[in-house]
């Protein structure tokens, strides 16, 4: 049914509109004469309160409000991978070769390119008993990404005509399904209600890392393809490479990286180089497997409140498929923000520094809907969605209400610390204040993958990280010199833990990536030395002595070793530690 | 838009409060529409619809409401957003924070009108900014390195050097092999007369006047006025960069003023404040301000944007400082020990930083061992000024030689890296020469971020 109501009143982004009896909650309207894209969020008797995706200045109270009859959505199918797309999923390539180099309001282009044509590949058959989540066929999309073209979720029936493999846009039908209401047309594109989550048959936990190829967070506090990370940091903290760092380098099949409320260069940046790096997995530019979206900062607050949900329906979708998605959320505080400055416009009763009641439950929705999962379908696949949330806390104070929010659904969190980050200590990840709940789930695949005790060594270093922290505190006190000597040992220990291994260059062509293997082997070098260092004290060395040894810039330079001669140059520089330690 | 109800006037004022008007019974009036108002006494004065509901609309008055009544106030509707007429003879000439003139010169002829609040520039057409701007000055040439189109702001404290610094920065900017010079765009927000006359002499001294255009919006001039400037200088500086081919630096000073404004605007509507009474939309808003710096694909100008803002007791915590901080590409920040301790420019490196460093720097751009050098001179320094408070405590003797050498380091690299005279131009070599003479005074086993085949080439022989 289609309601036309008048604008009484304008403020900022959101309006109120009467004659507005009979839509919904959640309705996708077009507002005012530039038809200007807004959902409504309260109805209240006629009047209905709508928030618009573009901005408002230069509309009337009079102008129309024309209701669309269904929710805020996305299109799905081929055609998303590679793209960029604003807030409300409205491809930015479009829009500029419609408006030029800026963004002007009321543009209406269409999210996924319906021209175009695709080679379809059927996979059912006619006769075949399908059911919602059901492979039809499949579409090459880029090189890297296989689509699936999948029944709806809400279809069950008999398939009674498809079509044979060919060119067909995402409108064409390409199969009959006969169901109990009748026979239903199916085509390649679907459309989808943002803040609903796609169904799926079952969850299950995650035990699987999602390699990152970043040696403190695969090693230290790792994430589990289906899990949730949160990494909240003062400004300059680094964040966003860290972001863009998983986005390139972790090993799912599709990145989706929401850059929400972020810096216009950052998504150029990424627009550009992401087409020019190769996934150190397949070969393919690592564009191939991504979709952006992006609503920077300077563009309207309503759309940053659902890029979010946009991004995650779109992995979502690629999850039904069985592909293992990551989705990069860079900041969720600007979410956040945006639904704070809207409840203001609202006129809500304000929460914690004035952000609306719902916030916790909202951040908790949307961080549920990551997970690993048993897809719907016939035959069930395995996939994920993981979600890396960054989060912008004002002054780096992480006791503000989106941070605790966020660590209280999350189960993984990289604290980032700005002194780190003023010593270019990068990544600038907290290693005493940050956890990860999957060290127990993932051990098993380490000791696999890797051979060799991850989990043993790992602890081993994470207990001298701590005890270097307790023994700095002496150092400021008494000086470094009143050590014993064995704690001078394990201060050097420390230190190259956290310049040799911690410290790794986003910047530096072999050092940006770290396979498991490396990573291990590397840790283990250090731990080496340090038992090494230990069995030579007991014998009576000088502290002085162990702490001048020259393997100690060997191991400095082996994560600068590239991977193919890594496994000797490693063999050699333990035989040298157990050489020089043995002859101090 | 309609041109038979351009201009609606009405006399129906109801509420005059703080910087705020209501005015009832009108009709088709527009979100963000620009009003005149003709007070009692046949003043002019400008001011912008900020909310409309049925027949009632909330003014905001630039110019200040005092004088307004409720009887025979005229409100005048224009049926127009905010706009700035434009031509290049804007270059070298004065206005005030509306855009008016008042160098005593002609009006300007626009060649083109613009709606100040501008259009969000889209990812797509951005090109990546990466184009080494040498403004001659060694803590941001060599560490915090500022190229065409970024956005690099400096937070200051008050009472600390941050004009004498953006003045050299105008001045010595420039782009190495490229003759073309920046046209400034200066806004003045709230600023004291005697800051801007510092500004001007500036400019009038160097000769520098010619490419500058100024809007000035000065302590004493209305503060709602504020809001409008920088939108009005951004606009002009869109207008140069895009329309006609130049490189543009914008110079916004103080942006601390500007947010006082807004939060004064927000308070008069009883909004919800957010953090200290700053409004929940200011992040929003100055994204508006600072997103308007860049570069675009295929067209030949820049919008290079260096904004200056006073931390209120010196806290980068501020919500001002904070949220700029989160949007623009790094900052430069002043800090008062090295002031207190004589040294000028004092630029405190460790919290400082450019984000889009690494695209300006290297091989093509600088030297291929600036990223290595930029390193190894913050870790250094890093770890020398934890020694000193260590060295607090315990004395200096109590440190081993290794730790007396990085105090020694970050000695120097105070006194001889920051420190710089006001007319001091250094290129980018100097800069990175001296970085390296700095570093000879540490073992060379300690210099593990420069890569090991630039430390022959480099390093200062005769002093390993």
């Amino acid at each position: 049914m289609i309601t036309e109501g008048n604008i009484i009143k304008i403020a900022g982004p959101v309006i109120i509109a009467d004659g507005m009896r009979g839509t919904q909650m959640n309705e996708m309207v077009k507002v005012g004469n530039e038809k200007l894209v807004g959902e409504i969020i309260e109805l209240e008797g006629d009047t209905a309160t709508i928030q618009v995706y573009e901005e408002t200045a230069g509309l009337k109270p009079g102008e129309k409000i024309e209701s669309t009859g269904g929710p805020l959505y996305v299109e799905l199918g081929p055609g998303i991978m590679g793209s960029i797309f604003d807030g409300i999923q409205r491809p930015l390539e479009v829009i500029k070769a419609k408006t030029g180099d800026f963004i002007e309001r009321g543009v209406d282009v269409p999210s996924i390119n319906k021209d175009k044509k695709w080679t379809f590949k059927p996979l059912a058959k006619v006769g075949d008993k399908v059911k919602g989540g059901d492979m039809l066929g499949e579409v090459q999309e880029t090189s890297a990404v296989l689509q699936k073209i999948l029944l709806p979720p809400t279809i069950e029936g008999t398939v009674k005509s498809i079509v044979s493999s060919g060119e067909f846009t995402v409108e064409e039908d390409i199969a009959e399904i006969e169901t109990d209401d009748g026979v239903k047309k199916v085509q390649m594109l679907q459309k989808w209600p943002v803040r609903k989550g796609r169904p799926y048959e079952e969850k299950l936990d995650p035990d699987v890392p999602l390699v990152t190829g970043q040696r403190t967070q695969d090693t230290f506090f790792p994430v589990a393809k289906g899990g949730t990370a949160a990494i909240p940091g003062p400004f300059g903290s680094g964040k966003t490479v860290t972001q863009q760092q998983l986005a390139k380098w972790s090993d799912a099949d599709i990145i989706v990286y929401v850059g929400c409320g972020e810096r216009g260069n950052e998504m150029t940046e990424v627009l550009l180089e992401f087409p020019e790096l190769e996934d150190p997995k397949t070969g393919n530019p690592l564009m191939d497997r991504t979709v952006l979206i992006a609503n920077t900062s300077n563009m309207p607050v309503a759309a940053r409140e659902a890029c979010v949900y946009t991004g995650i329906t779109i992995a979502e979708y690629f999850r039904d498929q069985g592909h293992n998605v990551a989705l990069m959320a860079d900041s969720t505080s600007r979410w956040a923000e945006a639904m704070r400055e809207i409840s203001g416009r609202l006129e809500e009763m304000p929460g914690e520094e004035g952000y609306p009641a719902y916030l916790a439950s909202r951040l908790a929705q949307f961080y549920e809907r990551a997970g690993r999962v048993n897809t719907l379908g016939s035959e069930s696949k395995e996939s994920s969605v993981s979600v890396v949330g960054a989060v912008s806390p004002p002054g780096g104070d992480l006791s503000e209400p989106v941070t605790q929010n966020t660590l209280r659904i999350c189960k993984v969190f990289w604290a980032l610390d700005a002194s780190l980050a003023d010593k270019r200590h990068f990544p600038s990840i907290d290693w005493l204040q940050s956890y990860s709940l999957y060290v127990d789930n993932v051990q098993d695949w380490w000791k696999e993958t890797v051979g060799g005790d991850w989990r043993a060594v790992r602890n081993e270093a994470m207990v001298l990280l701590q005890k270097e922290s307790q023994l700095q505190e002496i150092v400021q006190l008494v000086g470094p010199d009143a050590l014993p000597d064995s704690e001078q040992v394990t201060l050097e220990t420390t230190r190259m833990l956290r310049e040799d291994f911690l410290q790794q260059n986003a910047y530096h062509e072999v050092d940006t990536y770290c396979s498991p293997s490396k990573q291990f082997e590397l840790l283990n070098t250090i731990v080496l030395f340090q038992k090494e260092a230990s069995k030579a004290l007991e014998r009576g060395a000088n502290s002085k002595d162990l702490i001048g040894l020259s393997v100690k810039e060997e191991i400095g330079r082996l994560k600068f070793v590239p991977e193919d001669e890594f496994p000797a140059r490693v063999k050699y520089v333990q035989e040298e530690i157990v050489k020089q330690c043995g002859e101090v | 838009m309609n041109t038979d109800i351009k201009t609606r006037e009405y006399t129906t004022v109801t509420d005059v409060s703080g910087p705020l008007m209501i005015v009832e019974g009108v009709e088709g009036v527009a979100y963000n529409e620009i009003v005149e108002i003709e007070t009692p006494n046949g003043e002019i004065r400008r001011g912008q619809v900020l909310e409309v509901k049925k027949d009632v609309a909330v003014i905001q008055v630039f110019e200040g409401t005092s004088d307004l009544n409720t009887k025979n106030t005229k409100t005048r509707f224009t049926g127009q957003t905010a706009k700035i007429g434009l031509s290049l003879d804007m270059m070298g000439r004065i206005f005030d924070g509306t855009g008016k003139p008042i160098d005593g010169g002609p009006e300007i002829i626009p060649e083109k009108e613009l709606d100040i609040n501008g259009n969000p520039m889209n990812p797509s057409a951005r090109q990546f900014p990466a184009e080494f701007i040498q403004t001659g000055i060694s803590t941001i040439d060599g560490m915090n390195t500022l190229v065409r189109g970024q956005k690099l702001p400096i937070f200051s404290g008050s009472g600390l050097p941050h004009n004498d610094l953006a003045a050299q920065i105008a001045r010595q900017a420039k782009v190495v092999g490229d003759d073309t010079e920046f046209a400034v765009i200066f806004a003045a927000m709230g600023i004291t007369h005697e800051e801007a006359n510092f500004f001007m002499k500036d400019f009038e001294r160097t000769g520098a006047l010619e490419r500058v255009t100024v809007f000035m919006n000065l302590a004493d001039d209305p503060a709602i006025e504020r809001i409008l400037t920088p939108k009005m200088a951004l606009t002009t500086a869109e207008y140069l960069a895009f329309e006609h081919n130049m490189h543009v630096l914008v110079i916004l000073t103080d942006l601390t003023n500007y947010c006082e404004a807004l939060r004064e605007v927000s308070a008069a509507r009883d909004e919800v404040p957010g953090r200290r009474g700053y409004p929940g939309y200011m992040y929003t808003d100055l994204a508006s301000l600072y997103e308007r710096a860049g570069r675009i694909e295929g067209k030949e100008g820049s919008i290079t944007q260096m904004p200056i803002l006073v931390m209120p007791q010196d806290d980068i915590t501020h919500p001002i400082p904070d949220l700029t901080g989160y949007i623009t590409e790094g900052q430069i920040v002043l800090g008062r020990e090295l002031y207190r301790k004589g040294i000028y420019p004092p630029v405190d490196v460790l919290p400082s930083l450019s984000r889009l460093m690494s695209g300006g720097i290297g091989e093509d751009q600088t030297r291929e061992d600036h990223i290595g050098v930029s390193d190894q001179l913050y870790s250094a320094y890093a770890e020398g000024r934890d020694l000193r408070d260590l060295v607090a405590v315990v004395g200096e003797e109590a440190l081993t030689e290794r730790d007396q050498k990085f105090l020694q380091f970050a000695d120097a690299f105070e006194e001889e890296f920051i420190t710089q005279a006001k007319d001091e131009d250094r290129t980018i070599e100097e800069t990175l020469d001296l970085g390296w003479k700095l570093l000879s005074l540490l073992p060379k086993s300690e210099l593990k971020r420069v890569k090991e085949e630039h430390i022959p080439i480099y390093l200062p022989g005769k002093l390993i």
